[in-house]
């Protein structure tokens, strides 16, 4: 992987190696928040900043952390940031915090902030460490704003709220897709764009890790 | 050096030190914005109300339009005014916890879910508070997937709707979160609570396909349970056990004596 140049920190983890579409990591939230674009983006960016500053200040202090309690310091300093993140929002951005409810809360338990604290700040600088937790938390922002683009766009007809298609509720034409509006469509949405991403990318498809057995014989079976 | 990491003193040292940290962070960020967080619970609030009373246009300052309204505690259980509790501090939700300041309700009573209810509650009257022009009242109740919260407002004769507006709830986006939808809320306004002058039992209701009369509310399509809920909360709010009593001193043709007997016989037939 081409990751050891700041740009590549910053940028593999958008496509090449996206934290939700190839690790498969933080899917629950991303069900959950995806509804509207609004929503998506707030979080995008809670999980930004929680990634970037978790990450700074596990590097900065990696030398000293005893091997034995590093989950858990990691574990403190995520979620001092994350405490951090929800007070300012419930401060400044009220309406958004409601909509968010619990999610906020529930980024500690994000496996991207964990596995990037974990994985990469442990045995890298601050700076690259910063870096990689900003393109981490872009790699699930990204995902999270296209999830999002669809789920309002087919679920309410609106786009950040500006209406596109007119729904029938409102005196228009199109008829929302409910379903959309419901945590399994981001499902579908997330295999889908890992299928794209796949298509695009061969390098990502994993190799089987059995060989299918060839059908039975009916024969056999009777 | 990873010797002296994974030591004891070091251990404790590290561990100390982050707590700390991380505690002084953590209180300094929740200490510092409280007062904003305050800030915007309050005015959150405060716009709800002046919604359901269809006082709200984006952009307005809420604080000012505010000063029309007066808030009052009311014992649930007399109908009538209490100055013992200050309407500005009263939570009405945490009184309702306690078992000092609230009372069970049984399974016949308790239509609207709730299990305990408080027996004061905060009531906001718009205009004049003698007369006033309208009167909201706060309500909640089991939707589909949970509690419903909300406040409904009345004209000052108690027994007309201005609105209906819920704050916080988990109805289903799409189906059952269409409460909120302003041209399903708009439908509310002139409905009638009761059927009749002097019943003291709610008849307004969420009916499917065509309201006809003047207690029925077009329910929401495609929410069944929702409308349920909404109905029952309504017809406990606004019976005797809620704020039958209290709204009965604004309404015409009632006697307050049979809304006090009435009650009484309500409450043996639920015993």
């Amino acid at each position: 992987m081409a990751a050891d140049t700041p740009k590549g920190v910053l940028t593999t983890p958008i496509f090449k190696n996206n934290p939700i579409a190839l690790q498969i990591l933080g899917i629950c939230s991303a069900l959950a928040v995806t509804t509207s674009m609004s929503v998506s983006m707030v979080m995008a960016l809670a999980v930004i900043f929680v990634t970037a500053f978790s990450n700074l200040f596990v590097s900065l202090i990696r030398n000293h952390i005893p091997s034995s309690i590093r989950i858990i310091v990691q574990m403190t300093i995520i979620a001092s940031l994350v405490i951090v993140v929800d007070q300012i929002l419930k401060a400044y951005a009220y309406e958004i915090s409601k909509q968010l409810s619990v999610f906020v809360g529930l980024i500690i338990t994000n496996c991207i902030v964990m596995g990037r604290a974990e994985g990469f700040a442990m045995t890298n600088t601050p700076g690259m460490s910063f870096l990689d937790g900003v393109g981490n938390g872009l790699g699930y922002g990204f995902i999270l704003m296209v999830v999002g683009f669809f789920r309002e766009l087919f679920g309410a007809g609106s786009v950040f709220g500006f209406t596109v298609l007119q729904p029938v509720q409102d005196g228009g034409w199109y008829v929302p897709n409910g379903l959309f509006l419901l945590p399994p469509s981001a499902f579908f949405i997330i295999g889908l764009l890992i299928w794209v991403l796949r298509t695009l990318n061969p390098e990502q498809i994993e190799e089987n890790e059995f060989k299918m057995k060839e059908n039975t014989q009916p024969k056999e079976a009777v | 050096m990873a010797q002296s990491n994974n030591s004891i003193k070091k251990i404790l040292t590290v561990a100390f030190a982050l707590c700390i940290v991380c505690s002084v962070i953590v209180s300094t960020a929740a200490v510092a914005l409280r007062e904003r967080q305050q800030l915007n619970q309050e005015l959150d609030r405060k716009t709800n109300i002046l919604e359901v009373a269809n006082l709200y246009e984006p952009g307005m300052d809420v604080e000012e339009a505010f000063s029309e309204i007066t808030a009052r505690v009311v014992d649930l259980r007399t109908g009538e005014y209490t100055d013992e509790l200050d309407p500005d501090t009263y939570n009405s939700f945490e009184a309702a916890r306690d078992p000092a300041s609230s009372r069970t309700l049984s399974g016949d009573q308790d239509i609207a879910g709730l299990s305990r209810q408080e027996n004061y509650s905060t009531v906001y009257l718009v205009g004049d508070p003698d007369d006033p022009e309208q009167i909201i009242l706060p309500i909640r109740g089991q939707g589909l997937w949970g509690l419903m919260r909300g406040y409904i407002s009345l004209e000052g004769d108690g027994n007309t709707f201005v609105g209906i507006t819920y704050y916080d709830h988990s109805e289903t986006p799409g189906l059952g979160a269409e409460v909120n939808n302003p041209r399903w809320q708009a439908q509310w306004q002139g409905k009638e609570v009761y059927a009749e002058e002097g019943d003291l039992a709610p008849a307004i209701e969420l009916v499917k396909g065509g309201a006809n009369e003047e207690t029925e509310v077009d329910g929401l399509s495609g929410a069944t349970l929702t409308s349920r809920g909404v109905t029952n909360m309504l017809q406990f709010w606004l019976s005797p056990e809620g704020f039958g009593d209290y709204l009965a001193k604004f309404r015409s043709g009632i006697d307050q004596e049979d809304a006090q007997n009435a009650e009484v016989e309500l409450e043996a037939e639920g015993a």
